[in-house]
């Protein structure tokens, strides 16, 4: 990791000229913690290569006697994890992707145009984002129902099962609006009249100009959404009910009941579900601190 | 020509540009008034109409503010179910919250300073936020096994004897008690040893968020206090308690509502911990826990709605009187 890559913390100036025993001290503090943190990983990924009787062996054993590599194609082959793998892709690169363009276009607006009734739009976008997705739920869910006697009242659109219900209602998010909001503001407005002489409306400034100076936020909004998307749980556990549709989590918490104490392969799945994130997040996590720092998000 | 003409059309065109930029603007703001619409907003006033219905799974009679009142007194079932419910999240928030900012707090103010592997702890305390719930609990359900468990076998090292953990209804005080052959009052029990568990879960997933924000608190506390400090003769305790902690007081604030709000709102982390019961004996059934099994497993829709806008009151009370009570105390000079 370069020391680019930390951009936050300054430090104190002086600090480290003094190696002494506080410094020692402080050390240990941090990597007691690091280990309470990272260990639950690192039996995680040891029990995944351990074999049935190893992997329950108490004490754990520290490293695995011997290497069972093969646990990871038995616990791939005890479910459709193939299809749950292209499922979450799809619908987190499909939110992602349209999540940008919305909150592009919408940002774009608050920040370069005029228009009536900006400020109370701007209230009311930022309003979305203090109603819990608990109060929402139920209607959601309702919504998405197949049958107009479940809905009476309400609209329907009969999309359980389906890749749109997990894609659709989160297209737009008045997060990622505000931030690249705040991003655009930023830019200066010689450009934008420079643009304008050159004869450039708004969507040619924006898509020239804006986006490519905005690659960070963009790449910041994008890990933010990504992350939640992948990550999702709830929503697909009621609106999906066949592996077609499932994401990787829905399936992961089937698949701990049915591996049952088939240990070692529930911990080679768990592994598998969580490395392709983390991998994301070890190449690109300045951007996601970036944006945390920034906003203070808490999925 | 052209020289009568363009002044004329410079001020027609900038005349004509504001409807032209604001119909413009509308268009590029279409795709996510519609979908904000339709999914936020329009959700957030459906609930509150199907709330005011018996509503299982098919729209019922007109109940008004009936499905509130079984909640909070009406019904002996629903009511006794709610308070216990409430009294869970409200405990599993003071024991999460309070916890993970400290520990936050110490980590971000160590790791502030310059040091070897400054990059390497954080990348390590972050791990967690990045991972679901759903794999943290399948881990975690061994980690903290009755029979194979290594905290078991950590705690068999220093003499105290395996706990049930997750399996365990009975209150951590309670728990502790009895270890010295004490009985102590039900109201002193505290939260069942599996909602400790779900907090210390809890508490590892965020650390590494709320690690983040204060370090970006600590990062805006102008370098001149510190210098200052050190010149008037301060030592490093004096620093932390006089300057750092007092400066930092926006962001703790912060921190505390943010989280606090979080814990109200998780569903995730009790539901993948406890198979999504709730249990042992209903010990973690939280709010959102039961939103869900009332809509979701007894197809009470109107119910839950009105548990679920009971929450969002809570969540948004909740909100105000920590502006009210903290407001005071916190500094926000820069």
């Amino acid at each position: 990791m370069s020391e680019r890559a930390i951009t936050i913390p300054r430090g104190f100036p002086g600090f480290a000229a003094r190696p002494r025993v506080g410094t020692i001290a402080k050390h240990a503090v941090l990597i007691l913690v690091a280990g309470v943190v990272a260990y639950p990983f690192y039996f995680m990924v040891t029990s995944s290569f351990k074999d049935i009787l190893e992997a329950t062996r108490t004490p754990p054993t520290i490293f695995p006697t011997e290497l069972h590599p093969e646990n990871y194609a038995d616990a791939w082959s005890r479910a459709p994890w193939g299809r749950y793998f292209v499922n979450t892709i799809f619908v987190s690169v499909s939110v992602t992707i349209l999540e940008l363009a919305t909150a592009c276009l919408a940002a774009y607006a608050f920040a370069r145009m005029r228009f009536r009734g900006k400020n109370i739009l701007f209230t009311v976008f930022l309003a979305t984002l203090m109603i819990p997705g608990e109060a929402t739920l139920i209607p959601r869910y309702v919504l998405m129902s197949p049958s107009r006697v479940a809905c009476a009242g309400l609209p329907c659109l009969g999309w359980f099962d389906s890749y749109q219900v997990q894609i659709v209602p989160f297209i737009a998010s008045a997060f990622s609006i505000f931030l690249m909001r705040q991003f655009f503001l930023s830019i200066p407005s010689e450009l934008s009249d420079a643009a304008r002489m050159d004869g450039a409306g708004h969507l040619r400034f924006l898509w020239s100009i804006v986006l490519p100076l905005s690659v960070p936020a963009l790449i910041t909004a994008g890990l933010i959404t990504f992350l939640g998307s992948w990550n999702a749980f709830q929503w697909p556990l009621i609106v999906t009910s066949k592996p077609d549709f499932r994401p990787v989590q829905v399936g992961l918490s089937a698949f701990r009941q049915e591996a049952g104490s088939s240990y070692h392969l529930l911990m080679a799945a768990s592994t598998f579900v969580v490395a392709p994130i983390v991998l994301l997040f070890l190449v690109a996590q300045r951007y996601l601190v970036q944006g945390i720092a920034r906003t203070g998000i808490r999925g | 020509m052209a020289a009568e003409v363009i002044p004329a059309n410079v001020r027609v065109s900038s005349r004509r540009r504001l409807p032209v930029e604001a119909i413009q603007a509308w268009l590029f703001l279409l795709p996510a008034v519609l979908i904000l619409g339709v999914f936020q907003i329009f959700p957030a006033i459906a609930a509150f109409y199907m709330s005011l219905f018996k509503w299982d799974v098919v729209q019922g009679a007109f109940r008004g503010l009936g499905n509130y009142t079984d909640w909070l007194y009406d019904n002996s079932i629903r009511s006794p179910d709610f308070w216990r419910s409430l009294s869970t999240t409200f405990t599993y928030v003071i024991f999460t919250v309070p916890l993970e900012i400290a520990v936050a707090l110490v980590i971000a103010y160590l790791l502030f300073q310059k040091m070897r592997g400054r990059g390497i702890y954080r990348t390590v305390y972050y791990l967690p936020y990045v991972t679901s719930f759903v794999a943290a609990a399948a881990v975690f359900f061994w980690v903290f096994h009755p029979q194979y468990g290594l905290i078991n076998d950590l705690l068999g090292v220093v003499g105290i004897g395996p706990q049930r953990w997750l399996d365990e209804p009975d209150g951590i005080f309670e728990l502790a008690a009895s270890a010295f052959g004490v009985t102590v009052p039900s109201w002193l029990a505290g939260p069942s040893l599996a909602l400790v568990v779900i907090s210390l879960v809890t508490i590892w997933h965020y650390l590494g968020y709320q690690i983040v924000i204060f370090l970006a608190g600590l990062s805006n506390i102008s370098q001149e206090y510190y210098e200052a400090a050190r010149l008037d003769g301060a030592n490093e305790r004096q620093i932390f308690t006089r300057i750092t902690l007092p400066l930092l007081s926006p962001t703790t604030f912060f921190v505390f509502t943010v989280a606090s709000i979080g814990v109200l709102r998780s569903f995730d982390s009790v539901y993948v911990l406890t198979n999504g019961f709730g249990g042992p004996l209903d010990t973690t059934r939280t709010v959102t826990l039961l939103v869900f099994k009332t809509a979701f497993q007894q197809a009470q829709f109107g119910l839950g709605a009105a548990l679920a806008f009971i929450l969002t009151l809570i969540i948004l009370l909740f909100t105000l009187i920590q502006f009210r009570l903290l407001g005071r105390r916190v500094n926000f000079g820069e």
